[in-house]
């Protein structure tokens, strides 16, 4: 056996992935060429649903602890990311969330009350009005990737000029379920874009955990195709890249992933998950400083599109808003279970109608 | 006009007839385009109805699921192939948690019309995890329905009510019967209804309630003891095994006042288990013997080796009949 001289082989390397940003964290814009035309009444309507949307948050976490909402997953600092991919949607376009979601399916036409329910587990939350194009939130990681495939190959194959989108965190690009959906839309070329938001944890394991490869975005090009990597904290653009995929997956170009750099403040879910245990205050002051409504703020501030009484009076409409959707969600009957078991098949066979009527009883 | 088929034939024609009749209806998965499905259950589809409607998916079973799952969210009618049903476990989440869960999720907005068909079943020397008997695991999620044909008429008019029907149908193809014999198969359009039991064989002394291709195995034990001791020996073939038709069994054990339930897969937990708890529910008191069970052993499947002798088979039914005969 003789020495081997070192080898030549030299492996696959992506190039470096920049990261797309509009604003800097004092509202400045960075990128002219990437700032999107919209109007100021567009400009104003994205910030008062991230003001909304905060405030929602702060409610919902104090409603939890009241013991007066069911399972919830706060989403404060993910405001720029779910905000500005919603806002590039039309209403056709079709949602599939995972369960950090609500905010984009609300804005996309879940009314909010049914969001209540569906947090306290009732199933008039998962009855989607019809003109409403989402689905319900999905609590397996990584099954919304698959079936936004299917949704789109669909869409696909009636011609209708609509997109599919789906949300997913940093820890489910990990799921086999992510890789075979981005696959499939890769070889059917559908009309869907998959949004990763990389809040930096799966509960408490760091992105670091997740993968060697350098960024999130970079494994659509093993998928073959188009990936991004965005400030996701950035609302603009969020919003910029956003549209500029959606309408090249309408156009029929294909499908697009997006990684967007984010954080959530608050924990996991309200059920009991301590973030001091895995990360540090001073982490968390750094991300703040990068707040998405802060930095748009300052932007529209300077353009003198944004006051402090439209930020005051945009708090009370929330706080308005919420407290009658919570009213709904409490006046809305009850669930039973002869409902129940008449929500599992289309025509019960005749061993659900037996328990049925048994149940019945007992409940009367 | 009828036709003398396979049950692979019949099974192929079923698809055809309902690609026909509504274009809703698509047929995909690994190989089934241009190859026609390993077995050939998809030939000449992709030929007839073109790529659109007829196309082969990558090799990822999961994804396959969700394919459908979304496809039917969307208008469609999916028949997704899962080539052999031992790789139904990497299609899993999409079967047992989502598709079954659809309904009840969306408070009945949204359902899953889709058939998942799949072969199963031993004797042919298949390699590992391809011939287990898993409907069982498949039974226990609420929202589903599970069919076992075990002949060409009914293979052809259950898969056509099972594509027509609005929620998943878990539909398993036994590979020993998909050439073994020909039938009677009517040409177009017929369905045999889901949750419907068809007794094969009648008889007053002893009912046999089973599915799938323990059918014949059962029919084999019935002839034979019939001939040693002139019993006669009453046959279920479930055709659907979950839900089942129990009032179709509760009548025969009504008569025979005996029953065996015969089935391929292993013997805890599995249908056989639920078969006779209902029995046990519904008519423990027109009972003169304790309800038995041939099955296999509770171990793995024992591909190919020994699959011959752990398969259950037409003495050890003989055996079990005459020991509630003989109780």
């Amino acid at each position: 056996m003789g020495t081997k001289a070192p080898s030549q082989l030299k492996p696959i390397r992506t190039e470096k992935v920049e990261t797309i940003q509009v604003l800097d964290a004092q509202g400045k814009v960075v990128s002219a060429d990437l700032e999107p035309q919209l109007s100021d009444e567009q400009l104003r309507e994205i910030m008062k649903r991230m003001v909304f949307t905060r405030v929602l948050d702060q409610r919902a976490i104090s409603l939890n602890r009241q013991g007066r909402l069911g399972f919830y997953a706060p989403v404060s600092g993910q405001e720029g990311t779910m905000i500005g991919s919603q806002f590039a949607l039309r209403k056709e376009d079709f949602i599939l969330p995972s369960y950090r979601d609500i905010p984009q399916i609300v804005w996309h036409g879940l009314p909010l009350y049914q969001a209540f329910l569906y947090s306290r587990g009732h199933q008039t939350g998962g009855r989607i009005p019809e003109n409403v194009n989402v689905l319900m939130p999905q609590i397996i990681i990584g099954a919304q990737i698959v079936q936004t495939t299917g949704v789109a190959l669909g869409f696909k194959k009636k011609n209708e000029k609509r997109v599919a989108v789906t949300y997913i965190g940093d820890g489910g690009t990990s799921q086999g379920d992510f890789y075979e959906g981005i696959n499939f839309a890769g070889v059917y070329q559908t009309p869907s874009v998959y949004v990763v938001q990389n809040n930096q944890y799966a509960i408490s394991v760091p992105v670091e955990m997740q993968t060697n490869a350098d960024t999130l975005a970079q494994k659509a090009v093993a998928a073959g195709i188009p990936g991004y990597q965005v400030d996701g904290m950035d609302v603009l653009a969020v919003y910029a890249v956003m549209s500029e995929v959606v309408e090249k997956a309408r156009q029929g170009e294909g499908p697009a992933l997006l990684e967007c750099l984010t954080y959530r403040y608050g924990p996991h879910t309200m059920a009991g998950d301590d973030p001091t245990r895995y990360r540090t205050d001073k982490e968390q002051d750094e991300w703040e400083q990068n707040d998405p409504l802060v930095r748009f703020r300052k932007y529209l501030k300077a353009k003198d599109l944004w006051s402090d009484e439209d930020e005051e009076q945009t708090i009370e409409e929330a706080k308005e808003e919420i407290k009658k959707a919570v009213k709904k969600a409490d006046e809305t009957e009850e669930m039973t279970i002869p409902g129940l078991i008449d929500s599992m098949y289309e025509t019960l066979p005749l061993p659900l109608e037996e328990q049925k009527a048994e149940f019945g009883k007992t409940e009367e | 006009m009828a036709q003398q088929m396979t049950m692979i034939q019949a099974i192929t024609d079923a698809m055809r007839v309902e690609m026909e009749r509504d274009e809703t209806v698509l047929v995909f998965g690994e190989d089934v385009g241009k190859n026609g499905g390993v077995f050939r259950a998809t030939d000449g589809l992709q030929k007839q109805f073109g790529e659109e409607r007829c196309f082969d998916t990558p090799l990822a079973e999961s994804a396959i699921g969700g394919l459908a799952i979304g496809l039917g969210l969307t208008g469609f009618r999916p028949v997704a192939e899962i080539q052999f049903f031992g790789f139904v476990f990497e299609m899993f989440d999409s079967i047992a948690a989502q598709a079954s869960r659809m309904r009840y999720r969306s408070g009945g907005r949204y359902n899953s019309p889709i058939v998942f068909r799949s072969p199963f079943g031993g004797g042919v020397k298949t390699p590992e995890l391809h011939a287990d008997s898993l409907e069982g695991h498949v039974a226990q999620n609420p929202g589903l329905k599970v069919v076992i044909p075990s002949n060409p008429y009914d293979a052809k008019g259950l898969l056509i009510a099972s594509i027509r029907d609005n929620d998943p149908v878990i539909f398993l193809e036994h590979m020993k019967l998909y050439r073994s014999f020909r039938g009677e198969v009517p040409e177009g359009d017929y369905t045999v209804p889901l949750g419907k039991a068809n007794v094969v064989r009648e008889g007053e002394d002893v009912t046999i309630v089973t599915y799938g291709a323990m059918v014949h195995t059962s029919l084999k034990a019935a002839e034979q003891i019939e001939q040693e001791r002139g019993a006669k020996v009453e046959v279920i073939d479930l055709r659907t095994v979950h839900p089942f038709d129990i009032d179709t069994v509760v009548q025969s054990v009504q008569k025979t006042n005996r029953a065996i339930v015969v089935q391929e897969a292993q013997k805890s937990s599995g249908m056989a288990a639920e078969i006779m708890a209902q029995i046990n529910e519904k008519a423990i008191l027109h009972l003169e013997a304790p309800v038995l069970r041939v099955t296999a052993p509770d171990t793995v499947y024992a591909f190919s080796a020994i699959e011959d002798k752990w398969i259950p088979d037409s003495h050890r039914v003989a055996q079990a009949i005459n020991k509630v005969l003989d109780f």
